[in-house]
C-alpha cells in the first residue's frame, strides 16, 4: 500500500514505524528537515520537506498514486486542508486526519466528502484518555481494551499469588468461574516471551496474561489471576498538559482528582475549566508537596507530563511515598522496557495506544478494530467475516478446519443474536444488547457477519490472518 | 469652570427632557381636575427653562464627554434631578424643601420611604408622579438618557457602567450601547404594562393599577395608600405583586436574552437566579413556620400568606407591607432586613450589594478555606461556571468593605443625632439598600416624617449612595477627581 504520512511528530513517527515494517511504501512530509533525516536513517521510508497543506508539496510526495493519506500534524487546520486537497485534486481513496479539537466533530457535515473530506478522524489524546479511564476503572489490569463497541473486553493482567488460577493449568479455569461465564486466555507472556496457552499450560506468578471475555464478565475473570483491589476513589495527576487536562476532565465527575501543574499560567487556565478538580501549582517531583497533599492516601498516581524523565521520577517518588499504584506516560521504548514492573506499575506509550485506531484502516479486509499490544510485538484484531462457504476461507467452517497460522488464534466471536439479551453491568446498570459473545471452541462454526477477534502474538503473521479473512474476488 | 461645560450642556438637555416628562402628570391632573395642575405647570416651566438655559449658555462647547465627565454627569443627574422632581411636592403640598427632596430621592432611587402622611387624600396626579419617579429611576436615569439621547453615545458606555448595579458591567447585549439601553427599557416597559394589566384584572382601579405597576417593577414600594398593600387585603393582588416583584428582582439582561432568543435557556444560565429563588423560598417558608410556631398567626396558611408577601417585598427591596411586620417577633423583621441587603440580582431594579457580589464573597471565603488546607492549590473563584477575574474580585471585596463602613458610620451619625439604635440602624440599612421602611419609629406602619431635618438628609444621602453603588458618588467626592 502507498501511504503518505503528514507530520513527523510522535504520532507520525510511530505510525510510520508500525506501517513500514509491513511492506508498505511510505512517504513522510514535515517541515523540519532534521527530524525527517533522523527518521529516514532509522526506517525504510522516503521523506519530503515542506508545508503539508500545499498541493505542490503533496504532489512531490507522490500523492497522485497514494492509497491513503494520514494527516497527523500538530495543527488541525493543516490536517483538514490536506484532506480536502487530497480529495479534490488527487482523489486519494482514504484520508485520515488527526483532529485534536472536538469542535470539528460536532456536525458530521463538516467532514463529509463535499466539505473537508475526512474519511476517518482520529484523536490520539482522546484514545489515551479513554485508555487511562479504563485503567482507573480496572486498577488490577495492565491494559484494558474494547472490541465490538464495548461488548468484549480484553485485559492484560499480571498473575499474582492469590489468584485462583495461579499455579494451575488453564483448563481448570472453567471450574472456578460462575455458571454462564466463559473466558478465553488469549496469550501469556513469561519473561517477555510468548507462551502458547494450551489447556495444560500452567499459569505462573509473574506471568502477563491476556484474557478476553464479555465486558460484563471481566471482573470475575480477573479474579482468576490476582486478588482484587479496592476500587479507585482518589487520583492524583501530574502534568496539566493536553493529556493531563483531558484525563482530569474525564475523571473528575466520578473520582476525587488532584491535578499538579508546574506552570502557573497553565494551572490557572486549567483550574477555570475543571470545576471539580483541585488544581495544585507545584513541581511533580517535589516530595514536600506530595506529602502535604497526602500522596499515601491516593489510590492512583498518573504521571502525564510530556517529559519521560519527569514522569518516571514523579511516579517512582509517588510509589516510594506510599501511593498504591502509579502509572507513567513514557514515549521512549527503552525507558518503558526498563521501568515497567519495577517501581512503576504501568508505563503507557501514547503512540502505541493511539496506533491501534489507525491500524484498523490500514489492514485489508473488513477490519473493525486493531489493538497494538506489548509495544507492537503483538496485535489483536477484530475482523468481520463476509461471504459464504465458497467465497470465504473461514465462513461456514469449523475452527479446527481453518489452516493453522503460528501464534494466531481466534479468541472470541461476537454474533448478532435474534433475541435481545439483558446484561447487568457493574451490578446496577442494566442494558439490552443485541450482540452475543461466543467464546469459541474447536467445533464452533464461523458465520457470515460474525465479528471475529483474532489474537496474534507474532506480528509478521498478521498478513496471513488478513488474507485468510479476505473474500475471494467475484463476491462483490 | 469651562472644563465642565460639556457636562452642563448634557445635563441641560437631560433636565429639559425631564421637564417634558412632567407633561404626564399635567395631563392626568387636567383630565381628573384634581387641582394639582398648577403645581406641575410651574415645576415643568422651571425645569424646562433652566435646562434650556444651561444648554444655550454652553452652545459653543464642542468637546465630547470624557471618562471623568461621565462620573460627574451621573452624580449630577442623581443629585440635581430630585431638585426638579421635588418642586410639585413643595408647590402643592407645602412641604419643606428637606422633606420634598427626600421624597423625590426616595422615589428616583426606587427606595419607597415616604415622609407624607395621608397618602389616600393626595391628588391622583401627585401619587402618579411619585410612582413615575420610581419607575424611571428603577431602570436608571442614565440608561434612559443613553437610550433616547444620541448625544450621549460616546461617553455613554462609561456612564452606563457608573450607574448599572452589579460587579460585572461589561456583558454587552448588543454591539451598540444605545441599543442595549433601548432593549432593556423595552423589556422593562413590557413587564410594567403586563404588571398594570394584571393588577387591574385582579381588582385594582386603573389609577392604582398603574401607580402600583410602576412601583412594583421599579422595586420602589411607593403606594397610594397609608396602609400600603394592606389596604387592598386581597390574596389575588398579593400573588400578582409577588410574581412581578420576583421578575423585577432578576437581571434584566437575562430577561432580554430570554425574550430575544425566545427560549428559557438564558434563565438556566443565570448564575444568580437559583440562589435568588432558593434564598427567597427558604426564607419565606422559614419565617412562615416561625410565625405559626410563635403564635403570631392562628394557622400556618395565614402565616404563609403574610410571610410570602412581606418577605418577598422586603428581600427584593420593594418595601410594600400588608401588615405591620415590625410587630412580629424580632427575629423575623431582622432577617428581612438582612435579606434586603443582598438578595436581588445584579442588573435588576433592586438594591443592596446584589446576589452576585454575595456569591463572590462567599466563594472567596471558601477559597481561603481550601487554601488553608492545600497551600499549593490554584482555585479560581467561580460563579456560574465562570471564573471571576481577580480585578473584579478585588473590586467586590473593596465594595463590601465600603458598604459595611457606610452602614456603620451612618448608623453612628444617626445615633449621635439622638435616634434610638434599632431605628437608626434600620433606617440606614433600609435607605442604603433602597428598601424603604425600616423598623420601630421608621417601621412599615409609620413614615420617615419623625426624623429631624438632619436625619432626613443623612437618609437621602444613604439612598443615593446605595443606588449608585457607593463608588460613583465617592469618586466625585474625592479631591483627586477635581484636580486638573
Amino acid at each position: 500500500m502507498r501511504i503518505i504520512i503528514l507530520g513527523a511528530g510522535q504520532v507520525g513517527a510511530s505510525v510510520a514505524e508500525a506501517l513500514a515494517s509491513e511492506a508498505n511504501d511510505i512517504t513522510i512530509v514535515d517541515q523540519n528537515r532534521d527530524v525527517l533525516a533522523e527518521l529516514a536513517d532509522r526506517l525504510d521510508v522516503s521523506i519530503v520537506a515542506g508545508n503539508a497543506a500545499y498541493p505542490s508539496v503533496l504532489r512531490q510526495a507522490g500523492v497522485e498514486d497514494a492509497d491513503m493519506l494520514v494527516a497527523v500534524t500538530q495543527s488541525d487546520q493543516t490536517n483538514l486542508v490536506a484532506c480536502k486537497i487530497a480529495r479534490t485534486l488527487f482523489n486519494v481513496p482514504t484520508r485520515i486526519a488527526r483532529l485534536r479539537s472536538a469542535d470539528f466533530l460536532e456536525d458530521e457535515r463538516l467532514l463529509s466528502d463535499e466539505n473537508f473530506a475526512v474519511s476517518h478522524a482520529i484523536c490520539p489524546e482522546q484514545d489515551i484518555t479513554e485508555t487511562i479511564a479504563k485503567l482507573v476503572e480496572f486498577p488490577e489490569a495492565l491494559q484494558v481494551l474494547d472490541f465490538a463497541e464495548g461488548r468484549v473486553t480484553l485485559v492484560g493482567v499480571r498473575a499474582v499469588e492469590g489468584g485462583l488460577l495461579v499455579g494451575k493449568p488453564i483448563r481448570d479455569m472453567r471450574g472456578h468461574l460462575p455458571r454462564g461465564i466463559d473466558a478465553r486466555i488469549a496469550a501469556i507472556f513469561r519473561n517477555h516471551k510468548a507462551v502458547d496457552p494450551e489447556g495444560g499450560t500452567v499459569v505462573e506468578s509473574g506471568d502477563e496474561v491476556f484474557v478476553l471475555a464479555a465486558s460484563e464478565h471481566i471482573r470475575p475473570v480477573m479474579r482468576e489471576l490476582r486478588r482484587m483491589l479496592k476500587p479507585v476513589r482518589r487520583v492524583m495527576i501530574a502534568g496539566a498538559g493536553n493529556i493531563g487536562a483531558r484525563v482530569a476532565a474525564r475523571l473528575e465527575q466520578a473520582y476525587e482528582v488532584k491535578l499538579l501543574e508546574r506552570d502557573r499560567a497553565r494551572a490557572e487556565l486549567v483550574a477555570q475549566r475543571l470545576p471539580k478538580t483541585l488544581v495544585l501549582h507545584g513541581d511533580a517531583t517535589d516530595e514536600k508537596l506530595f506529602e502535604q497533599e497526602n500522596i499515601d492516601e491516593m489510590d492512583l498516581f498518573l504521571a502525564l507530563t510530556n517529559d519521560d524523565e519527569d514522569n518516571i521520577m514523579a511516579a517512582s517518588l509517588a510509589k516510594r511515598l506510599g501511593c498504591k499504584r502509579v502509572v507513567a506516560l513514557i514515549n521512549r521504548r527503552a525507558y518503558a522496557d526498563m521501568v515497567q514492573g519495577g517501581p512503576i506499575d504501568i508505563g503507557l506509550s501514547p503512540a502505541q495506544v493511539s496506533i491501534g485506531s489507525l491500524l484498523a484502516y490500514v489492514r485489508r479486509g473488513d477490519v473493525e478494530r486493531v489493538h497494538s499490544l506489548r509495544r507492537g510485538a503483538a496485535e489483536a484484531l477484530e475482523i468481520v467475516a463476509h461471504g459464504d462457504h465458497s467465497t470465504s476461507k473461514v465462513v461456514g467452517r469449523r475452527i479446527d478446519e481453518l489452516p493453522e497460522i503460528p501464534g494466531a488464534h481466534i479468541a472470541a466471536i461476537v454474533r448478532r443474536s435474534e433475541k435481545p439479551e439483558i446484561v447487568v453491568r457493574n451490578d446496577i446498570l442494566v442494558e439490552t444488547v443485541r450482540d452475543k459473545v461466543v467464546i469459541p471452541h474447536h467445533d464452533t462454526v464461523i458465520r457470515s457477519d460474525d465479528h471475529v477477534i483474532v489474537f496474534c502474538t507474532r506480528k509478521r503473521n498478521v498478513r496471513d490472518v488478513e488474507k485468510l479473512f479476505q473474500v475471494a474476488v467475484g463476491f462483490l | 469652570m469651562q472644563r465642565f461645560y460639556p457636562v452642563f450642556r448634557a445635563f441641560g438637555l437631560i433636565a429639559f427632557c425631564f421637564g417634558l416628562l412632567m407633561l404626564v402628570p399635567i395631563a392626568v391632573s387636567f383630565h381628573l381636575d384634581d387641582g394639582a395642575a398648577m403645581a406641575f405647570d410651574e415645576a415643568a416651566l422651571v425645569t424646562v427653562g433652566t435646562g434650556l438655559l444651561m444648554w444655550f449658555a454652553t452652545r459653543r462647547e464642542r468637546r465630547g464627554l470624557r471618562v471623568r465627565d461621565g462620573f460627574l454627569l451621573v452624580a449630577m443627574i442623581w443629585t440635581m434631578l430630585p431638585l426638579y422632581a421635588c418642586l410639585p411636592f413643595m408647590y402643592h403640598l407645602d412641604m419643606s424643601f428637606t422633606d420634598a427632596y427626600f421624597e423625590a430621592v426616595s422615589g428616583l432611587t426606587a427606595t419607597g420611604a415616604t415622609v407624607i402622611e395621608g397618602l389616600d387624600a393626595l391628588p391622583p396626579s401627585i401619587n402618579l408622579w411619585r410612582g413615575f419617579l420610581v419607575w424611571i429611576g428603577g431602570m436608571g436615569l442614565v440608561v434612559l438618557a443613553v437610550a433616547v439621547l444620541p448625544l450621549l453615545g460616546i461617553g455613554g458606555r462609561q456612564m452606563f457602567r457608573a450607574e448599572t448595579p452589579g460587579p460585572m458591567k461589561d456583558n454587552q447585549l448588543t454591539p451598540r450601547i444605545a441599543e442595549t439601553a433601548k432593549g432593556l427599557w423595552v423589556v422593562y416597559g413590557g413587564f410594567t404594562v403586563a404588571c398594570c394589566l394584571a393588577y387591574y384584572w385582579a381588582g385594582m382601579e386603573w389609577l392604582d393599577a398603574v401607580m402600583h405597576g410602576f412601583t412594583t417593577m421599579g422595586l420602589g414600594g411607593f403606594s397610594s395608600h397609608d396602609a400600603s398593600f394592606g389596604y387592598f387585603d386581597s390574596p389575588a393582588l398579593e400573588a400578582v405583586a409577588i410574581v412581578f416583584m420576583l421578575i423585577a428582582g432578576i437581571n434584566f439582561a437575562t430577561h432580554f436574552l430570554a425574550l430575544h432568543g425566545r427560549s428559557l435557556r438564558a434563565y438556566r444560565h443565570d448564575a444568580e437566579l437559583g440562589w435568588y429563588l432558593g434564598v427567597l423560598g427558604v426564607s419565606v417558608l422559614g419565617i412562615a413556620l416561625y410565625l405559626a410556631e410563635t403564635g403570631t398567626y392562628r394557622s400556618f396558611v395565614e402565616a404563609l400568606r403574610y410571610a410570602a408577601f412581606n418577605v418577598v417585598s422586603a428581600a427584593t427591596t420593594t418595601g410594600y407591607a400588608t401588615t405591620d411586620y415590625n410587630l412580629w417577633p424580632f427575629f423575623a423583621p431582622l432577617w428581612m432586613l438582612f435579606l434586603c441587603s443582598f438578595t436581588t440580582s445584579a442588573g435588576s431594579t433592586g438594591g443592596g450589594i446584589k446576589m452576585m457580589r454575595a456569591l463572590v464573597l462567599y466563594k472567596q471565603v471558601y477559597r481561603e478555606l481550601v487554601r488553608a488546607m492545600h497551600p499549593a492549590a490554584v482555585y479560581p473563584v467561580r460563579v456560574g461556571g465562570q471564573a471571576v477575574p481577580s480585578p473584579i474580585l478585588f473590586a467586590v471585596l473593596a465594595f463590601a468593605f465600603v458598604y459595611m463602613v457606610s452602614i456603620v458610620s451612618m448608623t453612628l451619625v444617626l445615633a449621635f443625632s439622638g435616634l434610638e439604635i434599632v431605628t437608626a440602624f434600620s433606617a440606614v440599612v433600609a435607605s442604603i439598600n433602597n428598601l424603604g421602611p425600616g423598623l420601630n419609629q421608621v417601621g412599615p406602619a409609620t413614615t420617615f416624617a419623625v426624623l429631624t431635618d438632619f436625619q432626613t438628609w443623612v437618609c437621602a444621602f444613604a439612598m443615593l449612595l446605595g443606588r449608585l453603588e457607593i463608588f460613583t458618588l465617592l469618586v466625585v467626592l474625592t479631591p483627586a477627581f477635581w484636580r486638573k
